[in-house]
């Protein structure tokens, strides 16, 4: 049997399941709640510098990235999972192509 | 209540004589105590010699009695009655098995799957130590870390309970993917390269998709959705390493 060149989609999708697990929530909490209702009040200097620091830019678009394979790939499988196999190379280049694509457009908003 | 009953219905195929499978009703009398199996059995030996299963030890130990049962794999031998009573109980053939004969199935596929994996101890044969030094001995630990695939005891409830089987024949499933982790989790063992070959393949670990009902109805909680988890983890961190340049071959 060949071996299979899974281990690239699956480690991105794996990656993302855990990276969005953990940040997303934390995420929700401080951006949908702490911040809008006041619970935390952080000075306009504080957040300029922190969203503007490349590793919060590069957490940003980690963060959409992965979270855009993990969905890529479970999408992948439930198209050929409710009987669309034949179409699986252009499923494949769609989910895939998306991600990637999603990824440009991630570093193009964040960093350009 | 010696004079209760319980309907069963039952898949029958003789392909002699049935263009297809159809159910037939059995009306069997309730005992508290007892299993599926005997109720099967009581069929058998009053109603109709001619039904057609596989059974063995009657105590979940064989793997043989499994069919599905109102829908769900389960070993007949450990479903009491008195989980559906009154209620019908629906009993059919394992799903996505060929029927070969009413509850009997055609296990070739499962069997050739099952031998792919190489399910017993490999060693290097110059690295074979003289009979007279003794065994391999294992530590407690060494014993745990595989013990759990190892309670395995063929009775493809995981086979019928995956959906990807269903949809991918050439799927590998899940309890031969488990047994073949169980010996590349064994400390005694060197065939994981051998075995990788089948089970790092689109065919095996990656067809399956984590649905995770193999580990749902597995009667000795062996995980089979676990071990496939282990072996992704395990064969990316090959497929990254093999990338290395001082570990290229």
């Amino acid at each position: 049997m060949a071996k299979s060149n899974e281990p690239i989609v699956w480690s991105l999708f794996s990656a993302g399941g855990v990276l969005t697990a953990l940040a997303a929530p934390a995420l929700i909490v401080l951006l949908g709640f702490a911040i809008p209702l006041g619970w935390i009040t952080p000075s306009f200097e504080h957040v300029d510098g922190l969203v503007g620091h490349w590793l919060t830019k590069l957490f940003v678009v980690a963060l959409v990235s992965l979270g855009l394979f993990h969905w890529a790939h479970r999408f992948r499988f439930t198209l050929i999972d409710i009987g669309l196999k034949s179409l699986d190379t252009l499923i494949t280049v769609a989910c895939y192509g998306g991600a990637i694509v999603g990824t440009g457009v991630a570093v193009y908003v964040v960093w350009l | 209540m010696p004079d209760e009953k319980i309907t069963l219905e039952i898949l029958r195929y003789h392909p002699e004589t049935d263009e297809e499978p159809s159910f037939q009703t059995f009306e069997v009398p309730y005992h508290e105590d007892w299993v599926v199996l005997d109720a099967i059995n009581w069929i058998k030996e009053h109603v109709d010699g001619t039904l057609t299963y596989r059974w063995s030890c009657r105590m979940g130990v064989c793997g043989s009695c499994g069919m599905m049962v109102n829908g769900t794999p389960r070993l007949t031998c450990a479903v009491f009655l008195n989980e559906f009573h009154p209620e019908p109980i629906k009993i059919e053939p394992l799903a996505y098995f060929p029927v070969e004969r009413d509850l009997v199935t055609v296990m070739d596929s499962f069997m050739e799957k099952l031998q792919s994996v190489k399910p017993w101890l490999i060693r290097n044969e110059d690295e074979e130590k003289p009979l007279e030094e003794g065994e391999y001995l294992q530590s407690p630990a060494e014993l745990a870390s595989y013990k759990q695939f190892s309670m395995c005891i063929n009775c493809m409830l995981c086979y019928a309970a995956c959906p990807v089987t269903g949809l991918e024949s050439e799927f590998v499933g899940p309890a031969a993917i488990a047994l073949g982790m169980r010996y590349n989790r064994d400390s005694r063992d060197q065939g994981r390269e051998q075995r990788q070959e089948v089970i790092a393949s689109h065919d095996a670990i990656w067809n399956c998709t984590f649905v995770g009902e193999c580990s749902v109805v597995c009667p000795k909680d062996v995980d089979p959705a676990g071990a496939i988890q282990q072996a992704k983890v395990e064969s990316t961190i090959d497929w990254y390493t093999s990338l290395l340049p001082w570990t290229k071959k």
